[in-house]
């Protein structure tokens, strides 16, 4: 499971951030941002015409020492970045998928309500909830 | 040094060459032997043979070989890898020695020398007692060989040499010393190159054999040591694919070890090295990824191999170490042309060892800090050889292998010792090296956030090293990164991070600066730490000493709470300007004109929203615009002066209004705000001037105000009804036009359309005043309205003057026409007289000044109006033209002297009815038969579609020149519209075909006949030519008439006579 989820806005400020709170916080703010060199450098190598039909899941981001650092993008250029603990093995590559996916789709739900303005950091608490179902869960 | 005790040593990291020692040159003295050196080692590319050379003297003592030891049984190694052992293979003794020569092969006294040969032979064999080491002897030689076989003298002599010497006829060799010097060395070396690598091979069979004798209990570390022997001699022999191997055997026998807290650092020291060993070879054969994963799987086996946790920071020194060289192996292969990608680069493993080495300091800070103790005597850390026979072994217990430690004090005294050596270990130092290298790294490889967190860290290790001020140039090089990020939380840390450095180095302006950044609203910062900043950043503006930043170290806020006490007694230099605009400080500020433009006759306003968003209500003392214009900017203040409240409550928004009379000559010209200024403080404290530049806003403002919008379009007419202002909606005005004016006349035209072409069109013009006072110095220009099509201005012309028809020389626009005055209702006429037919536009622009009072304040304004009108302009009438005969009937063509007619016809087109004044023609080669006093269409007046006509009676005399066509000349009609005065108007008629008749026939008959009465008909014919002609008639009546006279006259036709018929 997740040590930290974030969704971060086109213009590349978070929306969203959220850690376990056991660790340093702070710390994993940078490692989100971090990531976005990755994730610029990703979507800027897929050319404009084959845009389109860009996979949304970028997969592993980079490896740290401690964490591993997985990215996604939407087609209207947001991001999610969730970060693993290096040491949680058992993840496959397909369960982060639908990590994914389900991060998007609840964000999605998120865009749709008409409260929303898109741009502000995301408050919902159904996102909330979906969020800290995937986050490892503080024993 | 501390930090030496990290470091890979120098014989592992080098590329191991073969040894070669040269014996018997002179190089000081000898030019020969000098020469013969230089060829050895300048020059050394990599085509040639990587031999390490030396020059040793002949009875050079090379290291001592130990006796071989028969049996291993009741041996027990002491240590894995002595310290010595890969630099004496490297440097002391050597694979070949060389013993060079000067003889002959006809030497004169080549008895003596074949046996000094031999003496020196033997002595460097006795000093290589026991060892493999192969020796080879060179002569030197003046003369140039001949080819092997053809000098009998010479094989026989060598084959004596060879045996007095006691060598194989392979290992001697002859040198001879001419021109082409370099290339019998290089034939040399690579001899010499064979005969290393048949003495590397023998050392590894060597080290081979004795794997028989030893058993997995006790012999383990030789296992290892034997497998790093022959790995490092396969590298000597350049034999690198073998070279892996063998280190790959080593590096898991090195973690088959039986490991405990007393032997730990020793495995992981070997295993450092052998690891390091692998990834350079690696790198070498190409193939990084193999490198890559040996040291994952490297750094997976020993990142738990933590050992005595009191020494827990050796481990993450080794750890930083391990990381810090991979670095550098990636690096070197990166420059021999390997290529890094963003996501695997060495800047990643510099950055683990920066990590690694923080995590030492922190280390170092616990376990180190505790005790205050001095060194312990005897030093511990002391050795009677002054360093360590194997690598990674205590010092105080060398060659100790079993579980516990030999004695539990010792230990205890080691420990201490080591851990005070640590203390002063310049851990930052380290960090921001390690730090730096992976910076340059991330700059290369496309990663800026990455490098803006580094940089980060850097500042950070520099500020716990105390030197704020590089650690401040940091923070604030990458603050703005994350300010245009939006990355409040991260920016709010770095800001705590600059405001402590700021504080420790008592540092007025930046301290106030990041405190207004860290009071405003991108802070995250709870409430009452900005509580806390606030206080502080009101006690700075009362220029008292702010209290310590928390987190600083006790004695650093002391020394910087006398810095400030410095900075107050200080005199002067307390008023500090901040341009606030590229942060997010605590009082936001926007202004707006309230319109985009302002006539010149209304004052001119100007608003100023000032907010705060600290926790407390903050006193500031004057508020100042600046303008593009400066004589305004005296409006635009505002003072704190007793009774004007200039407080603001937080998050509560106060509304400034300024607003000034614009001077008449910005008229057409733009005002802008350059800046705003807040002053915080007092003349009796400190002064701070928040500047903004142009109208207000700061780093955050321009995606709050995006946002704004956003919502406002979601939530439609929501806010409207609010009374409160929407301080993110709220949008910036910074400039205004300033606009003449509004004129306070009218102007009317009046004018009948359409305009006929050529006449004189009349336009009267009325400017009636609604004005108060007096309008002066009223000016007209009229005329056709610049911009338009160019030959309209060439067709077109305009006066006032109506009693004379204009002309060309009157313009198409009059400008400037001085009206004095304005008497109500005044009415002026102007002609237009539009030659060719199409639609114009005309202009009408009325000026003038006039004097009035905004606010109390006399101003001269000047005014204007404009009127256009448009017009359009059509023929009048059509004039059409036809010859005939005197019998009216058509000609196509005249004939020279005989009169014909010309018949114009005018039709008018025109829809009001046209006067026709008179008409003439105007001849030019033609004379009129008939004196013609007055036209026939004088004063005739044709309504619409009416036509009129007239007739001239013409004729042509003889032209001289030879075209057959005339011009006729021009037709002049002068007319008028009703109303209008008389213009003429010139038809040009056409060419007519001129023919000349010889003979000219004509009857003179009365105008009517009788029944029964005769009728005279007289013919007359007229000859033109100036011969004579004959003519022969003959007369044929119809049945009508009865004939008389002559039937058939017959004659000859003289010059002009007539010949009358009757």
């Amino acid at each position: 499971m997740a040590v930290c989820i974030a969704v971060i806005a086109k213009e590349n400020y978070p929306l969203y951030i959220r850690s376990v709170p056991t660790q340093n916080e702070l710390k994993f703010h940078y490692t989100v941002h971090t990531s976005l060199d990755v994730v610029e450098e990703k979507i800027s190598a897929v050319g404009k015409a084959m845009a389109d039909q860009r996979e949304l899941y970028l997969g592993l981001l980079y490896p740290t020492e401690d964490y591993k650092v997985y990215g996604y993008v939407t087609n209207s250029k947001v991001k999610f970045v969730i970060v693993v603990d290096s040491s949680n093995t058992s993840l496959r590559d397909n369960e982060i998928r639908s990590m994914f996916r389900k991060l998007h789709n609840s964000f999605t739900d998120v865009m749709c309500n008409p409260f929303y303005n898109p741009g502000d950091p995301i408050q919902s608490k159904a996102f909330d909830g979906i969020v800290s179902g995937m986050m490892v869960q503080p024993s | 040094m501390a930090g030496s005790q990290w470091e890979l040593p120098p014989e592992l990291c080098c590329r191991p060459m073969a040894f070669v020692a040269l014996t018997g040159l002179d190089v000081v003295y000898n030019a020969v032997h000098r020469a013969i050196w230089d060829a050895f080692c300048a020059n050394r590319r990599a085509d040639r043979v990587p031999i390490s050379f030396k020059v040793l003297p002949g009875d050079h003592e090379y290291p001592k070989c130990r006796t071989k030891r028969t049996s291993y049984e009741w041996y027990i190694p002491k240590g894995i890898l002595k310290t010595g052992w890969m630099n004496k293979h490297l440097n002391l003794v050597p694979a070949l020695v060389v013993l060079f020569y000067e003889l002959d092969w006809d030497d004169p006294q080549w008895k003596e020398k074949q046996s000094e040969c031999a003496t020196k032979v033997e002595i460097v064999r006795t000093s290589l007692q026991g060892r493999n080491t192969k020796v080879a002897v060179v002569l030197i030689q003046k003369k140039t060989p001949l080819p092997p076989g053809e000098d009998l003298v010479a094989s026989e002599r060598a084959a004596a040499l060879c045996n007095a010497c006691d060598l194989s006829g392979k290992s001697l060799f002859v040198l001879p010393h001419t021109d082409h010097l370099v290339g019998y060395i290089i034939r040399l070396e690579n001899a010499f190159y064979e005969h290393a690598q048949t003495y590397y091979y023998t050392e590894i069979r060597r080290v081979k054999s004795h794997k028989e004798f030893l058993n997995k209990t006790t012999h383990q570390l030789l296992f290892v040591r034997h497998q790093f022997k022959i790995a490092f001699f396969s590298e000597l022999k350049q034999d690198t694919q073998n070279a892996l191997k063998y280190y790959r055997t080593a590096y898991s026998l090195v973690h088959e070890l039986r490991a405990h807290e007393t032997n730990m650092l020793e495995i992981k020291t070997m295993a450092g090295f052998i690891n390091y060993k692998i990834c350079r070879l690696c790198f070498q054969h190409n193939t990084p990824l193999d490198a890559i994963a040996q040291f994952r799987k490297h750094i997976d086996l020993c990142k738990k191999k933590i050992g005595s946790a009191e020494l827990a920071f050796e481990h993450t020194a080794w750890m930083s170490k391990q990381f810090q060289s991979f670095g550098e192996l990636f690096d070197e292969a990166i420059k021999l042309g390997l290529t890094a990608i963003q996501t695997q680069n060495p800047g990643f493993y510099y950055q683990q060892a920066a990590c690694y080495s923080q995590d030492r300091k922190l280390q170092a800070q616990q376990l180190c800090q505790a005790h205050r103790m001095s060194l312990p005597t005897p030093d511990p850390l002391e050795t009677p050889t002054g360093g360590l026979d194997f690598y990674g072994q205590r010092p105080w217990r060398q060659g100790h292998q079993s579980i516990d430690p030999p004695d539990p004090e010792k230990e205890k005294a080691g420990i201490l010792a080591l851990q005070i050596k640590e203390r002063d270990v310049p851990h930052s130092e380290l960090i921001i090296a390690l730090l730096s290298n992976a910076v340059a790294q991330f700059k290369k490889y496309k990663c800026p956030r990455m490098k803006s967190h580094l940089m980060v860290q850097m500042g950070e290790e520099y500020y716990h090293a105390k030197d704020y001020t590089k650690a401040l140039k940091l923070l604030d090089y990458v603050m703005c990164d994350y300010r245009t990020e939006r990355w409040w939380g991260l920016l709010t840390a770095i800001l705590t991070t600059a405001l402590r450095c700021a504080y420790l180095m008592a540092n007025v302006k930046d301290y106030i600066t990041y405190s207004m950044e860290l009071l405003g609203r991108a802070s995250t910062l709870r409430e009452e730490q900005k509580s806390r900043i606030e206080k502080n950043l009101i006690k700075v503006l009362m220029n008292e000493v702010p209290d310590a930043e928390p987190e600083c170290d006790p004695s650093s806020s002391t020394a910087a709470a006398s810095l400030w006490n410095d900075r107050m007694a200080l005199a002067g230099s307390n008023d500090f300007t901040i341009e606030v605009q590229d942060y997010v400080p605590f009082i936001q500020c926007k202004a707006r004109f309230q319109s985009p433009s302002f006539h010149v006759d209304q004052p001119i306003q100007l608003q100023v929203f000032v907010r705060a968003d600290c926790p407390h209500p903050v006193r500031f003392n004057k508020l100042a615009v600046s303008l593009s214009n400066q004589e305004y900017n005296q409006w635009c203040v505002v003072e704190s002066s007793g009774q004007e409240n200039m407080c603001l409550s937080p998050g509560a928004t106060r509304c400034y209004n300024f607003s000034f009379v614009a001077k008449t000559e910005d008229v057409g010209k733009k005002i802008e705000m350059t800046g705003i200024e807040v002053m915080l403080g007092s003349e009796t404290g400190r002064c701070v001037f928040l500047s903004w530049r142009g109208a207000g806003g700061d780093a955050a403002s321009t995606h709050e105000a995006l946002q704004a919008i956003r919502s406002l379009r979601h939530r439609g007419r929501g806010t409207e009804g609010r009374q409160e202002l929407d301080w993110d909606s709220l949008t910036i005005q910074h400039s205004t036009m300033i606009i003449s004016r509004v004129p306070k006349i009218s102007v009317q035209l009046s004018h009948q359309p359409p305009a006929l072409n050529n006449e004189m069109y009349c336009i009267n013009f009325t400017v009636q005043s609604q004005e108060e006072a007096v309008a002066r110095d009223v000016k007209l220009t009229a005329g056709l309205k610049p911009g338009q099509e160019a030959n309209l201005s060439h067709t077109t012309y305009v006066t006032l003057n109506s009693s004379k028809v204009c002309d060309d020389s009157d313009p198409a626009l009059l400008p400037d026409i001085p009206l004095g005055d304005l008497n109500p209702g005044e009415k002026r006429c102007v002609y237009v007289k539009c030659v060719s037919t199409g639609q114009r536009v005309f202009l009408f622009h009325v000026a003038y000044t006039i004097d009035t009072t905004v606010e109390g304040q006399q101003i001269n304004c000047k005014c204007h109006k404009d009127e256009t009108v448009n017009i359009e302009t059509v023929v009048p009438f059509e004039v059409s033209v036809k010859f005939v005969s005197t019998k009216f009937e058509p000609l196509d063509r005249v004939a020279v002297d005989i009169p014909f007619l010309l018949m114009t016809d005018l039709l008018s087109s025109s829809p009001w009815p046209i006067l026709l004044a008179t008409s003439s023609l105007q001849l030019v080669t033609m004379t009129s038969k008939t004196a013609q006093l007055h036209s026939q269409l004088e004063q005739v007046v044709l309504q619409t579609g009416e036509c009129a006509s007239e007739c001239f009676c013409l004729q042509c005399p003889p032209v001289a020149n030879s075209s057959n066509t005339v011009a006729t000349g021009q037709y002049l009609i002068s007319w008028r519209s009703p109303d209008s005065p008389l213009v003429q108007t010139a038809v040009t008629l056409p060419h007519v075909i001129l023919e000349t008749v010889p003979l000219y026939i004509h009857a003179e008959l009365p105008s009517f006949g009788r029944v029964r009465e005769s009728l005279p008909v007289r013919y007359h014919i007229e000859n033109r030519t100036a011969l004579v002609q004959e003519v022969e008639m003959a007369v044929e009546p119809s049945d009508a008439f009865m004939f008389s006279g002559l039937k058939q006259p017959q004659g000859r036709q003289l010059d002009d006579a007539s010949i009358a018929a009757a």
